[in-house]
C-alpha cells in the first residue's frame, strides 16, 4: 500500500500548493483591488481612523481631529469653517477628501516619507504614530476682511503678498460648512452632500482657482499695457483713442463703457490715460498694432496658460488660439476666449507690485512633525520675470492713477497709494457682467497685492462695474492687510 | 509491489524536546504579542500563560517518552504551534469583539478545551498501547460513526446553528458530534477495508475496463457511505460530505490501489454535487454565493457577505498582514470559528498564512511518513485516513474561505474556536503518535 499512500501524500501537498496560490492571490495580486473596493470598511477605517493632523492659520488650528467615541476614532473639526473651506477643502469618510486635506494628505496623515523618522521614534516609543501639522500662509485677518467685504455675493478675492508669493486670503463665496461632510453618521453626509451638489449657487467650487474661470475684462489691459512698455511704448507715449473703432473684416464697433470718449478732445490721448480711463478703443487698436503674438507671449510670462499645485491645483488661465482681427482686438480687452482665474489676475498685480519679478504663490507655509520640528518648509520662489524694474515702476504709476483719478477711486484708502485696475466683462451670455478688480499697497513698497471677482453684476446687476463692487471690497483686503503690516 | 523498508531512526525525543521549545515559544509569544497590542501585558498571568504551556507540553511529552518511546518527534510540537496560535489569535478576537462592546470569552474557553484534549491525548497514550486493538472494533466503530452523524438531526437534541444542524445540546453545551464520528469511521473504514482488499480488488466484474467488486462485499462499504452522505445532505452539510467522501475514496484508492476508484469517487461526487446544486435551494445558494461573490446583488443579500467581510480582511493584510492588534477581524462575522483563516491571513498577513498551511502539511506529511512505516495494512489506513483527512478538512476549510470553492461549515483543526474540534483532533494526533511509535519502534529495537 506504500505507493498509493505516496501518491495521495502527492495529492494533499498539491491540495495546499493550491491553497498557497489562491492565498497568494487574494493577499498580493487582488489585493489592491480588494482593498480598493467601495464596501470594504477596512481601508476606511485605517486611513480614517487615524489622528490626522491639524491645519493652522496664524498659529491657531482652524482644521483638527477630536477624539470621539466612533469606530473612526476622530472627527475633523473646523473653527470658521466655511471661512476657510475652499482652501481647507473636507474631509470625508463618504467623498474623501479636497483641498489641502487632498494634496497635503500624506502629512497630515502621518505617513509621508518626510515623517519617516519621527514614525520610526513612534514606533520604539511605542506612540501612536501622528500626522503632521501643516501651517498655512492665509492671514486670519484679511482672509475675515475679504469674506465679510464680499459678504453673500457669488465670486472670489484672492491676496498675495508679493515679495514672497505667499497667498494671504483665498476666499470663495459662496463657501459650505466642512463640518457637514466631515459627521461619521453617512446618512446625514449623503444628505448634505446631496444639498449643496443640487444647490444652484455651487457653494462646493473654489472660484479662487477652479470652476469656471472669468473673462478678466479691462484688467488684462495690464497685460496689454505691460506687453507695450516691452515694446518700447512710454507712459506718456500717445496712442489711438477714438471715440469708436471699427473692427476689420467686420461691421462691428468697439465702444467705451457708456459709449464716452475717451478723450476729451480728438482721437488720441497718453497711454497712461488710457489705461486710467480703461479706454477700450485705445486697447484694442492697441493691440491690433502690436499683433496678438506679442500680448500671447507677455500673458504667459505672467502665468497664463500654466496648470499650478499651489499645492492646490489651480486651473490654467486661458489664452485664445490663433485670433483673426477682431478677435485679437476683443482679446486685448479681456474678452472673446481670455479667461483667467482670480489667482492668476492677482498674480499680474503681484508682479507688477514686485519690481516685475511675480513670485510663484503657494498656501503652505510650514509643516511640523508631532514632534515640532519642522519637517518641510516652502521658500519664496520666483515664477518669472515679466517686466523690468523700471517698466514695472512706469506700470505701477499707471495703475496709482487709476486709482487716483480714473474708474478705481472706491479703493482709495486716505494716507496711502494704492494702485489698481478695475474691470468689468462681458459674461457674453447678455446679463450683468463680472465686476473684476486688481490692486496693490501701498504702490511704493508693496505687501499685498489683490485680486477680487464678482459674478453676474452682484447686487448692482447691469449697473455693475468693477470700480462700483468689487473696487470697495479691495479696498477692505488692503486696510486689513496695512493693520497687520503695522502691528507686526 | 510494496517494499517494507527498514527505517533507521532514532528514538527522537530529543528532537522534540527541541521542537516543542520552539512550539510552546511561538504559543506563548503570540499570546505575549497579542496582550501587548491591546495594552493588558501584565508578566504576571504572561508567565502563569508560559508556565502552564510548559507543563502542559513536558506532561504529554514525558507520556510520550514513557509510554510511546519511539514517536514521531514532530507531531505533538506542530500541534502545540497551531493550537497556541489558534488560542492567541482567538483572545485577539475577544478583545476586538470586547473593542465593540461584546463581551466573549472564547479564548479562556478554548484554553480549557485545550487543557482537555491534552488530556485526552494522555488517556489515548495510556490506554490504547497498540493501534491494532481497534481493529477488533471496525464495526462498532462504523455502527458508533452513523448513530453519532445521526444525532443532530434527532428531533430535541439537535441544534440549528449558522444555517447547519450539525450541532446538540449536551450539558449545556454544543457539541459537535462529526467531529467525533469522523474518527470512528476511519476506524471503520480502515478495519474494513484491510480485511476485504483483496477481495474488493480482485473479485467481481468488469465493465469499461475496470474491475469492480461485488455488490455482497460492497455492501457495508455502500450502505454506510450512502447513510453518511444522506444524513450529512439533510444536515446541510456539505463539508462534511465533501470530508467523509474525500476520505472514504482516499482510503479505498489506498487499500485497492486501484485508480479507477478514484476516478469513480469523484465522477459520482462532482454528479452529486450538481444535482444537489440544482434541487435543493440552501446548497444552490451557497454556489451563488461562490460564484458570484462579488455581485452586489448577493452581496447585499448577505449570501455572500461573510466570505467577501473575509477576503477583504485577508487583503488588507497583504504580505505582512496588519500585525496583531492592527487589524479587523471582528469585522467577520464568526471571526473566531469558520473564519478564523481570514483573521489570521489579516492580521499575520500572507507569511503568516503560508506558515500555517505549512504546519498543516507538516502535519499531514509525518502522519503519511507513519503510514509508510508502519507494517500492518490497518496501520496504514487509519494513520493515512487520518492524514489525508486532515489534508482535506484544511483544504475544504482555507478553500471556501478563500473562495476556490464554496464554502462550508468545516472548522480549522486546532486553530478555529470549538470545543468538539479541538478535542477530536487531539484524539486524532494520539492515535497518530501511537501509530508512529509502532512504526518506528522495531527499527530502534534493531538498532
Amino acid at each position: 500500500m506504500n505507493e498509493p499512500i505516496r501518491r495521495i501524500s502527492v495529492l494533499a501537498l498539491v491540495l495546499f500548493l493550491s491553497l498557497m496560490a489562491v492565498a497568494s492571490y487574494i493577499q498580493v495580486l487582488e489585493a489592491e483591488s480588494l482593498n480598493a473596493d467601495p464596501r470594504n470598511v477596512r481601508t476606511l477605517y485605517r486611513e480614517y481612523g487615524d489622528f490626522r493632523g491639524p491645519l493652522v492659520v496664524d498659529g491657531e488650528a482652524v482644521v483638527s481631529s477630536t477624539p470621539v467615541d466612533t469606530p473612526f476614532n476622530y472627527l475633523r473639526t473646523y473653527t470658521d469653517g466655511p471661512l476657510y473651506a475652499p482652501v481647507t477643502g473636507y474631509y470625508s469618510i463618504v467623498y474623501g477628501r479636497t483641498g489641502i486635506e487632498q494634496s497635503e494628505n500624506a502629512l497630515l496623515a502621518g505617513s509621508a516619507d518626510a515623517l519617516f523618522w519621527s514614525r520610526l521614534g513612534d514606533l520604539f516609543a511605542g506612540e501612536e504614530q501622528e500626522g503632521a501639522t501643516v501651517q498655512l500662509t492665509l492671514r486670519a485677518a484679511i482672509q475675515e476682511a475679504a469674506a465679510e467685504a464680499l459678504g453673500d455675493r457669488s465670486g472670489a478675492v484672492v491676496a498675495m503678498d508679493p515679495r514672497t508669493g505667499e497667498v494671504l486670503a483665498m476666499v470663495s463665496s459662496p463657501s459650505y460648512d466642512p463640518a457637514l461632510l466631515a459627521s461619521h453618521n453617512t446618512d446625514e453626509v449623503n444628505e448634505n452632500y446631496r444639498e449643496l451638489l443640487a444647490d444652484p449657487d455651487e457653494p462646493l467650487i473654489n472660484r479662487a482657482i477652479a470652476g469656471d474661470t472669468y473673462p478678466p475684462g479691462s484688467v488684462f489691459k495690464l497685460v496689454v499695457a505691460a506687453a507695450a512698455l516691452e515694446s518700447g511704448y512710454q507712459p506718456e507715449t500717445l496712442v489711438n483713442a477714438p471715440r469708436e473703432l471699427s473692427l476689420p473684416q467686420t461691421s462691428n464697433t468697439i465702444r467705451n463703457y457708456g459709449n464716452a470718449a475717451c478723450t476729451s478732445s480728438g482721437d488720441t490721448t497718453t497711454l497712461e490715460d488710457a489705461l486710467r480711463t480703461s479706454c477700450n478703443t485705445a486697447f484694442a487698436d492697441l493691440g491690433l498694432e502690436m499683433g496678438w503674438g506679442i500680448i500671447d507671449r507677455k500673458a504667459r510670462e505672467f502665468g497664463w496658460g500654466e496648470q499650478l499645485d499651489i499645492p492646490l491645483s489651480a486651473a490654467a488661465s486661458q489664452l485664445p488660439d490663433d485670433p483673426d482681427a477682431p478677435q485679437t482686438a476683443m482679446s486685448a480687452l479681456g474678452q472673446y476666449d481670455v479667461r483667467a482665474t482670480p489667482l492668476q489676475l492677482a498674480m499680474v498685480a503681484s508682479a507688477v507690485a514686485n519690481d516685475g519679478q511675480l513670485m510663484r504663490p503657494y498656501l503652505v507655509k510650514s509643516v511640523r512633525g508631532p514632534d515640532l520640528r519642522v519637517v518641510e518648509t516652502t521658500t519664496p520662489e520666483v515664477f518669472s520675470n515679466p517686466m523690468t524694474a523700471s517698466q514695472a515702476a512706469d506700470l505701477t504709476d499707471m495703475m496709482v492713477t487709476v486709482v487716483d483719478s480714473g474708474t478705481g477711486q472706491s479703493a482709495q484708502i486716505s494716507g496711502l497709494t494704492v494702485a489698481g485696475k478695475t474691470g468689468t466683462a462681458e459674461t457674453g451670455s447678455g446679463g450683468p457682467p463680472h465686476a473684476h478688480f486688481v490692486a496693490f499697497a501701498p504702490a511704493e513698497n508693496p505687501v499685498i497685492a489683490v485680486a477680487v471677482v464678482i459674478e453676474n453684476g452682484g447686487d448692482l446687476g447691469s449697473e455693475a462695474t468693477g470700480g462700483r463692487l468689487a473696487a470697495p471690497v479691495a479696498r477692505a483686503v488692503i486696510q486689513a492687510a496695512l493693520a497687520l503690516e503695522g502691528g507686526d | 509491489m510494496a517494499t517494507v523498508s527498514e527505517l533507521r531512526v532514532r528514538s527522537g525525543r530529543r528532537a522534540e524536546v527541541v521542537l516543542l521549545a520552539f512550539g510552546v515559544t511561538i504559543a506563548v509569544l503570540a499570546r505575549a504579542l497579542v496582550d501587548y497590542h491591546a495594552d493588558v501585558l501584565v508578566l504576571g498571568p504572561l508567565g502563569l500563560y508560559a508556565a502552564a504551556a510548559v507543563v502542559l507540553a513536558g506532561a504529554c511529552h514525558l507520556v510520550i517518552r514513557r509510554f510511546a518511546p519511539a514517536a514521531d518527534p514532530v507531531l505533538l510540537p506542530v500541534v502545540i504551534a497551531l493550537n497556541g496560535l489558534g488560542l492567541a489569535l482567538i483572545r485577539r478576537i475577544d478583545f476586538a469583539y470586547e473593542a465593540r462592546g461584546r463581551d466573549t470569552s472564547f479564548g479562556d474557553a478554548q484554553m480549557v478545551w485545550t487543557v482537555v484534549g491534552a488530556a485526552l491525548l494522555i488517556a489515548v497514550l495510556l490506554l490504547i498501547r497498540d493501534h491494532r486493538t481497534l481493529r477488533r472494533f471496525t464495526y462498532t466503530a462504523g455502527v458508533v460513526g452513523i448513530i453519532t452523524y445521526m444525532l443532530p438531526i434527532v428531533p430535541g437534541l439537535g441544534v440549528e446553528i449558522n444555517g447547519a444542524q450539525v450541532w446538540i445540546s449536551l450539558f449545556g453545551r454544543s457539541v459537535q458530534p462529526g467531529e467525533f464520528a469522523k474518527i470512528a469511521l476511519v476506524v471503520f473504514f480502515a478495519g474494513y477495508l484491510v480485511t476485504n482488499r483483496d477481495t474488493l480488488a480482485l473479485a467481481g466484474p468488469r465493465f469499461l475496463g475496470m474491475r469492480f467488486p461485488r455488490p455482497r462485499d460492497m455492501g457495508p462499504l455502500l450502505v454506510v457511505t450512502l447513510t453518511a452522505l444522506v444524513i450529512m445532505v439533510a444536515q446541510t452539510d456539505l463539508g462534511a460530505a465533501l470530508l467523509f467522501f474525500g476520505t472514504f475514496v482516499g482510503l479505498l484508492y489506498i487499500a485497492t490501489e486501484r485508480l479507477s476508484w478514484v476516478v469513480l469517487g469523484a465522477g459520482m461526487f462532482i454528479g452529486a454535487a450538481l444535482v444537489a446544486s440544482v434541487a435543493f435551494s440552501h446548497v444552490a445558494a451557497r454556489f451563488d454565493a461562490w460564484l458570484n461573490a462579488f455581485d452586489p446583488e448577493v452581496y447585499s443579500s448577505g449570501r455572500s457577505e461573510q466570505l467577501v467581510r473575509g477576503m477583504f480582511g485577508m487583503a488588507s493584510g497583504g504580505l505582512f498582514g496588519t500585525g496583531l492588534g492592527e487589524g479587523r477581524p471582528d469585522l467577520v462575522p464568526y471571526a473566531e470559528s469558520d473564519f478564523i483563516i481570514a483573521s489570521m491571513g489579516e492580521e499575520l498577513g500572507l507569511t503568516g498564512l503560508m506558515a500555517v498551511l505549512t504546519l498543516y502539511l507538516i502535519l499531514v506529511q509525518r502522519a503519511m511518513r507513519t503510514a509508510i512505516g508502519v507494517r500492518d495494512g490497518f496501520g496504514k489506513l487509519m494513520a493515512s485516513g487520518l492524514g489525508f483527512a486532515i489534508a482535506i478538512q484544511v483544504f475544504i476549510v482555507v478553500g471556501g474561505v478563500t473562495r476556490l470553492i464554496p464554502l462550508t461549515g468545516l472548522t480549522t483543526p486546532f486553530l478555529a474556536y470549538g470545543g468538539s474540534s479541538i478535542i477530536a483532533n487531539w484524539i486524532v494526533v494520539a492515535l497518530l503518535l501511537r501509530i508512529s511509535d509502532q512504526a518506528r519502534r522495531p527499527a530502534l529495537e534493531h538498532a
